[in-house]
């Protein structure tokens, strides 16, 4: 596993191309930002970083090419690689096979507890366990849900569920959009006729980003939506003439606007190095704290050696991000994230309520301990909660 | 109550009719009229929509935006014609690669120019009472049928019509007639070139516009197409109507947009097997162009 004399590589496998190329293309820029700091500042343990960053091009089969590309030829020390949840579940086998260190950035449905793999995205419970209750305190206990067709969006929808339950609020309705999907009437009639508190929003892709157009034209701007997908990862605030997402909120870890100088610096020093850049996402941001945490670890180590790796990386250890200062949970290789809830007004400019450290509570209560044992699984919360 | 149902009812039937149609008909007057499948069909309506809001953001009012649209697919689908095209009628399956190997070229070269999404352009006329949905959607319904009653009388009516109908029945006997066929090759493909470029244009404000807008069209355009059978016209606006019908009711009932999409591939299923006119026009073709090929 270990690079020879030649110095460490890092794989990157982020999409610029076809269906993911709008969400990949900041992850990969950030990669690169990173990367390019560190061997400014003379490298890790003295060594000048190497890159392996080919375009996936948002295909799953040339995600498992390059993956072994990556390991066979390249012979990497760790991998960042994938946007969606079957892409990680794609490469995954692969990456046990041969216990590869894999951060994999994106937020996601969550319960992912396996001994190399490091999710560095909030999951959906830390996001929506954001989002949910403030908007329960807010605008009342009825909510309908709305969300992306396929595992992701199932997964999600059950998570507003249980968090509504948890904070006394109630789901009247669901439903689930195809992905395709771009026409919006009969799911915003029902939407009006059932008349709910807010709508839970967990709406996926650019085809889907049509339904806000659309929730404008038919008024339906005076319900308010929450959200753990949308600004956050497509910047529709940015791509969307406002007001159609007037008071949509996000649960987050993360958005481009956060105001605090940390951030601001982050923000001018991405935007010098890509001056075409249209946006960070959270997933970006997501990528660029955790090489710095990589690097950390491997210093602390003192070697690339993956299993001393590992054991620093759950060793307690913090990192100065963008989003403030995190912690990586041993048990579950989860990170504490700093959550807020992200508002947008009627001219689209986000405003942050804090919403505390959330961390990934889901993995501890299932049992997830990395520490004492070395899992490959994925636990979903329909085996763990009833009437879901 | 039951009359608000039911309007309700009729405008997502409108939403659906109109988003058919307009999806198909560029498609239908290129494979009927030309037996070329062009799975480039939505980048064709990318072309329209991309030009439509770069125009609006440019300035322009939203119809001149849209005409802009109109005419700069147009021309984009004339010099694609006379390049690429024109050496392709008559094979089918090569014409399937070419335009899908035009379509995958066309979404990453956007995507290049322009980044991975474009300014939008939000939908206009606001909001209809009672209904509570967008007003623009009457608009797209009445144009959906102005142009299907637009093309009819273009092909039915007029000299170019009786010529470009002359020319797809048999080219030989066309040009015997002193007919220019190269000709009306290349202004029917330029028609339907324009038809997709107007959907991109009018459906600019209502959907999102990226690399991959043209994608959204295509699933309705070509289960609508093979359900039309080859009458492009006529085709056109029954499969429309009959798909837009199962799909809004199975919608209503179930309240669940997931299966009217369902029911509606199903109902395209079970016509194609049931009604062999919509089927059997294109598997002959198939057929006939396939041992042509060998």
């Amino acid at each position: 596993m270990q690079s020879g004399s030649d110095g460490p590589t890092l794989a990157v496998l982020e999409d610029r191309s076809q269906d993911f190329a709008l969400t990949g293309t900041p992850k990969y820029r950030t990669s690169m930002l990173a990367i390019e700091e560190i061997n400014r500042d003379g490298g890790i343990l003295g060594e000048e970083v190497d890159i392996f960053a080919p375009d996936p091009q948002s295909d799953n089969m040339l995600y498992q090419d390059l993956t072994r590309h990556a390991i066979y030829r390249e012979d990497v020390d760790a991998i960042w690689a994938g946007y969606s949840s079957a892409t990680r579940e794609a490469i995954r086998p692969i990456i046990n096979e041969h216990e590869l260190l894999y951060f994999y950035t994106t937020q996601y449905e969550g319960g992912v507890c396996d001994k190399t793999v490091f999710p560095m995205g909030a999951t959906a419970r830390q996001q929506l366990g954001a989002v949910v209750p403030y908007m329960i305190e807010e605008y009342g206990g009825e909510i309908y849900t709305i969300a992306a067709d396929y595992n992701f969006g199932q997964l999600s929808g059950d998570w507003v569920q249980i968090i509504a339950e948890e904070h006394g609020g109630e789901v009247v309705d669901e439903e689930y959009i195809p992905l395709s999907e771009s026409q919006f009437g009969s799911t915003i009639n029902r939407i009006q006729s059932a008349d709910p508190d807010f709508v839970m929003s967990m709406l996926v892709g650019q085809t889907h980003s049509a339904f806000y157009e659309q929730r404008l034209a038919s008024g339906l701007t005076d319900i308010p939506i929450g959200t753990s997908t949308n600004m956050a990862q497509e910047y529709e605030h940015l791509r969307i003439d406002p007001p159609a997402l007037e008071d949509v909120y996000a649960g987050v870890n993360y958005m481009q606007e956060l105001p605090t100088d940390r951030n601001e610096a982050f923000v001018e020093r991405y935007y010098n190095r890509w001056d075409d850049a249209e946006y960070i996402n959270q997933e970006a941001q997501n990528n660029y704290f955790s090489i710095y945490l990589y690097k950390e670890a491997v210093e602390r180590a003192g070697t690339f050696e993956t299993d001393a790796v590992i054991a620093e990386l759950e060793s307690g250890i913090e990192v100065e991000a963008p989003e403030g200062d995190i912690t990586l949970d041993p048990e579950t290789h989860h990170m504490e994230h700093n959550m807020h809830v992200a508002h947008s007004d009627e001219t689209h400019e986000i405003t942050f309520e804090d919403a505390g450290t959330i961390g990934p509570a889901f993995l501890e209560e299932v049992g997830c301990d990395l520490t004492s044992e070395a899992e490959q699984t994925q636990y979903e919360p329909g085996a763990y909660y009833e009437g879901i | 109550m039951a009359g608000v149902g039911l309007l309700n009812f009729g405008f997502e039937f409108l939403e659906i009719f109109a988003f058919i149609v307009l999806a198909t008909v560029g498609l239908a007057v290129i494979f009927g009229m030309m037996g070329i499948i062009n799975l480039a069909h939505g980048e064709f309506i990318l072309v329209g929509a991309y030009a439509t809001t770069f125009a609006f953001a440019a300035g322009l009012p939203l119809p001149l935006a849209m005409l802009t649209g109109v005419v700069l697919t147009a021309v984009f689908g004339l010099v694609l014609e006379r390049l690429i095209i024109r050496h392709l009628y008559g094979r089918l399956l090569d014409s399937m690669v070419v335009t899908w190997g035009i379509s995958l070229v066309m979404i990453q070269l956007v995507r290049i120019a322009f980044g991975n999404a474009a300014p939008g352009i939000g939908i206009p006329f606001g909001e209809l009472p009672v209904v509570d949905g967008p007003a623009y959607y009457l608009v797209l319904g009445v144009l959906a049928v102005g142009v299907l009653g637009g093309l009819y009388a273009l092909f039915m009516w007029t000299d170019f019509g009786v010529r470009a109908r002359a020319t797809m029945q048999d080219a030989e006997t066309a040009r015997s007639m002193g007919i220019d066929t190269d000709r009306m090759y290349m202004s029917t493909f330029a028609i339907g070139s324009a038809l997709a470029g107007f959907t991109g244009a009018l459906y600019a404000p209502v959907m999102t516009i990226t690399p991959q807008y043209g994608t959204g069209f295509l699933v309705e355009a070509f289960v609508a197409v093979v359900v039309g059978g080859s009458s492009v016209i006529v085709g056109t606006l029954l499969a429309s109507g009959f798909l837009g019908s199962v799909n809004a009711v199975f919608t209503n009932v179930t309240e669940s947009t997931f299966i009217g999409l369902v029911a509606m591939l199903l109902a395209a299923i079970v016509t194609i097997r049931l009604m062999p006119d919509g089927i059997t026009g294109f598997l002959e073709t198939v057929r006939q162009r396939w041992g042509e090929n060998r």
